[in-house]
């Protein structure tokens, strides 16, 4: 008897030990999965806002949380990860605060308006997060929404003093060591085992969402003299990139490198059509019986007297029919004729000259932003209903990125993925082609377990709200690149995640 | 002494396991120590449950027996090519049993049961990766069922009665995969049903071939619990007329299928029995778990499941040790409703293999005090959900489960 209560004892001892089911090969033991040749037990993050996980043009908590290196950590987890911390913001408002005044907006939401449309508003509500609250660091997530390339390496950038008068970045400044420290070195004093750097976007991209209003810098190889929408000049970019690269190295930290898309891959850019105006066919001829001088005589004039090639002249034609039109623009890339055309033979009195000095019509080369949807065919001066944007007003120019600001735009952000390329292929760092990545979004799309990801705003799942940033769902996609690359480049492998346990736009009422 | 050590090794090389969908079998401690046969055992009131006809062979006149199981289940997920990975939290679930039979003439025994035989109690983390189909789910559903036993000659019983069922069911999840309010709390709803009740029978017979070889076979009727005017409760939902959900009413139905059991027993030596049941449960009946929400505004719940039936195979083993102790021991096999794809976390059970053991301790002439133990152990399977739509689209949840139950359980019969 003795023998059978051992060995009920023991049969109990058994199913009690067993009771926590344990797989064959349990993911969550440390052996499953492998770092390969990378050390990840300290992950730094450098980079501007796609790394700070800005997005709805908004910085704010879960956006942060769905950043994609706060996802890359999370993966990182799984083969010897460490803590990964973010400077983040005090609420889910967004928006920014310095000493009590608003000085950012709050996050774009997708609201629904008396007329049943929905359409993104900015949310209602006064952010909390001043930035005159210091954090203290440091922080692994080292992105800084608005910087550009040369920004990581300059001193005082993170000055709150510099905040108002444009020398210092407000998110910097929450978080910066010091006031003269430059994001690089807070960077790099963390002494990262790994590290991602992806920057160089806003060199071009400021110009691109300004419709090219700023100027193109290559060849002025001194970026405190650069106006904000300005294009960096190439050679800047390699020099800073290359002394970010060897500051991020400098302690044997592997990395991955990532480049820089074509603006033309953003919805903020391939949103609103060229042809947005429609006009039925008495409307069209009222409208080009109003230019008719302008077509068959004045352009016809200035070619004739070489002030305007023949090809400019046939460019700046303006032409409406029935039916869906380009509205009228100005481009400062045209031959300015304003003062031309207030004297012999023209005689044109001044307002009439300064409509008709740097315009065109828009045509399909040319990329109207997203927020010319909000002003093409309004009727800005109520006591005028002829006065309507794109058809007898023209369509600023901030509005309208041409063919030919595009081309610079190209230009550099070839010139800076060589660099970028280059600099991965000689340190043998892992590099992300996110150029041709979000290119794929616009053209079909990227299949996951739920749909198709596409670049179509609102709608497409990768872009937020303020059509250049992505959502966290467009992060995650990103964050598995960044993983496969690291993978591929380093014999691991980490698990990438299913990108569609990650949110889109967020919907709210205000 | 040698064979009481034959018999613990027996024990210990075989186990018993839970049934599959949301049925659980522990309708009694002497039953589930041999691997929950009983249709062809007769030796207390247990066979309220197993075979009502029986119990007009019970030598006593009155026999009470009650008791309770504790159930500890545990189930593990992980996704091996995203790393995700939860499991549930050990919650003890108590299905119990009451049983008497009254033997009235020599022909004639009447008897009482109540009892538990549909039950589920799931939680896993909140949120977790499978959140969309399930955060937890309580199920339960008590049996009371009055027989009648008639013995028709020394060879043949016929027995039956009513059931009436009351169940309840309280079951959350997240709406989809990524909807939250604006501080991203995710979306989710909790549906509410207690109070339902439904109407069934049970019918049985016995067949002794010798005194020591007996058969019966017991069919227990389908039941559908009808949960009208439940209540569906949503939280952290975001203020947007495009997620117009708000709280309402529901209807929804869940099946408690019908059962067939058939057994034998053979006393094979002094002391010695052996018995075996094979059980069918008709689980077709489970195609969908529908909610049908009141508010028109929201979309209605449709969640394929497409059960088929299952059966279970099961072996027991008793010895007369001594005058104080009866020794038992059993396993069984218990084969899985769920079709392939239709795995849904749930009732995450695969086919299972379940080993038993147990003893009574005789007290005096009437009481007896019945201990038994279960072990259900769930191979580790790779598994999916093919049916849940997002927008239109099947996304299936995929992954390895691996689950197991250790179930001890009490208690005690009276005999007058």
């Amino acid at each position: 008897m003795k023998n059978l209560l051992k060995y009920t004892f023991a049969a109990l001892t058994i199913g009690l030990v067993s009771c926590e089911p344990e797989f064959d090969s349990p993911v969550t033991d440390g052996g499953f999965y492998s770092s390969g040749s990378a050390n990840l037990s300290k992950f730094v993050a450098v980079g501007n806002s796609l790394t700070a996980g800005y997005a709805d043009g908004a910085l704010y908590i879960t956006g942060q949380n769905n950043s994609y290196p706060n996802i890359m950590a999370q993966q990182f987890e799984f083969v010897g990860g460490g803590d990964f911390t973010q400077p983040l913001m005090n609420d889910n408002i967004g928006g920014l605060l310095l000493g009590g005044n608003q000085i950012a907006e709050n996050r774009l939401v997708l609201a629904v308006g008396a007329d049943g449309n929905p359409s993104p508003v900015r949310l209602d509500g006064t952010p909390t997060t001043d930035i005159t609250n210091k954090l203290s660091g440091p922080f692994n997530n080292m992105g800084v929404p608005g910087a550009k390339s040369f920004h990581l390496v300059t001193p005082g950038y993170g000055n709150v003093a510099g905040v108002p008068v444009g020398t210092a970045n407000p998110y910097f400044a929450r978080f910066a060591s010091s006031e003269n420290v430059k994001v690089i070195e807070d960077a790099a004093a963390q002494s990262p085992t790994f590290f991602s750097l992806w920057i160089g976007n806003n060199d071009i991209l400021s110009y691109a969402t300004s419709g090219g209003s700023g100027v193109d810098q290559t060849g002025n190889i001194d970026p405190s003299t650069y106006g904000s929408n300005d294009i960096t000049d190439p050679n800047v970019f390699a020099s800073v990139y290359n002394a970010q690269v060897e500051a991020l190295t400098a302690g044997g930290a592997k990395g991955v490198l990532v480049n820089i898309p074509e603006v033309t891959s953003i919805p903020y850019f391939t949103t609103v059509p060229t042809n947005a105006i429609p006009l039925d066919a008495a409307t069209a001829a009222a409208v080009n019986a109003n230019f008719a001088g302008y077509n068959t005589q004045i352009l016809p004039g200035l070619a004739g007297m070489g002030i305007i090639s023949a090809e400019e002249a046939a460019m700046r034609m303006i032409n409406f029919s029935a039916g869906q039109n380009f509205p009228i623009t100005t481009d400062k890339d045209l031959t300015d004729i304003t003062a031309i055309l207030q004297g012999p033979p023209f005689n044109l009195p001044a307002p009439t000259a300064a409509l008709l000095g740097q315009l065109r019509q828009v045509n399909s080369d040319d990329l109207v932003v997203l927020t010319a949807s909000s002003v093409l065919g309004s009727t800005p001066d109520p006591n005028n209903p002829q006065g309507v944007v794109g058809v007898s007003i023209p369509l600023a120019d901030q509005f309208v990125l041409a063919k030919s600001e595009q081309d610079r735009i190209t230009a550099a952000t070839n010139s800076y993925n060589a660099t970028i390329q280059g600099l991965a292929s000689a340190k043998g760092l892992a590099f992300v082609d996110a150029k041709t990545a979000l290119a794929r979004l616009s053209d079909g799309g990227i299949p996951y377990d739920g749909g198709v990801l596409t670049s179509q705003f609102v709608t497409g799942g990768a872009f937020s709200l303020d059509g250049v940033h992505p959502t966290a769902r467009g992060y995650a996609y990103t964050a598995n690149m960044m993983i496969q690359a690291i993978n591929d480049t380093y014999d691991a492998t980490i698990p990438t995640v299913q990108i569609g346990y990650y949110p889109t736009i967020t919907l709210a009422n205000n | 002494m040698k064979k009481v050590l034959v018999l613990a090794v027996f024990a210990l090389a075989t186990a018993v396991t839970y049934a599959g969908g949301y049925r659980v079998s522990l309708q009694g401690n002497k039953s589930l120590a041999m691997g929950h046969t009983g249709v062809a055992v007769i030796n207390s009131s247990e066979s309220v449950f197993f075979n009502p006809s029986a119990l007009v062979y019970l030598e006593n006149k009155l026999s009470i027996s009650a008791g309770a199981h504790g159930v500890l289940a545990n189930i593990s997920y992980q996704n091996e090519t995203t790393g995700a990975s939860d499991q549930t939290k050990s919650l003890l679930g108590t299905p119990f049993y009451f049983y008497a039979s009254y033997q009235a003439t020599d022909w004639l025994a009447f008897g009482l049961g109540v009892y538990t035989p549909y039950g589920s109690s799931v939680e896993y983390d909140k949120d977790w990766v499978g959140s969309h189909l399930v955060n937890n789910i309580d199920l339960q559903a008590i049996y009371v069922q009055p027989t009648v036993s008639f013995k028709i000659n020394e060879k043949l019983s016929v027995g039956g009665g009513p059931i009436y069922v009351n169940g309840s069911v309280n079951f959350n999840r997240n709406l989809n995969r990524t909807l939250t309010d604006l501080d991203g709390n995710r979306s989710n709803v909790t549906i509410d049903a207690s109070g339902v009740t439904a109407w069934g029978w049970v019918a049985s017979t016995t067949f002794n071939f010798t005194d020591n070889l007996r058969i019966g076979a017991t069919y227990r009727s389908e039941m559908i619990l009808e949960a009208e005017g439940g209540d569906a409760t949503f939280e952290n939902i975001p203020n947007s007329p495009l997620t117009p959900f708000e709280d309402t009413k529901i209807d929804a139905a869940m099946p408690l299928p019908a059962e067939l059991m058939v057994g034998m027993s053979y006393k094979f030596a002094e002391n010695w029995l052996f018995a075996f049941d094979y059980n069918r449960t008709y689980w077709n009946v489970y195609e969908s778990l529908d909610i049908d929400f009141a508010n028109p505004a929201i979309p209605d719940s449709y969640n394929p499941r497409n059960y088929k039936n299952s059966s279970a195979y099961r072996f027991g083993l008793q010895y007369e040790a001594t005058k104080m102790f009866t020794l038992r021991a059993g396993y069984y096999f218990d084969e899985t409703p769920v079709q392939p794809g239709y795995f849904a976390p749930e009732t995450p059970r695969g086919d299972s293999n379940n080993f038993t053991a147990g003893l009574t301790v005789n007290i005096g002439e009437n009481l007896q005090i019945d201990a038994s133990f279960l072990f259900s152990h769930f191979k580790e399977i790779d598994a999916s959900y093919d049916h849940y739509l997002e927008n239109g689209v099947a996304v299936p949840f995929a992954g390895a489960y691996k689950t197991n139950a250790f179930v001890p359980g009490l208690g005690v019969t009276y005999k007058l």
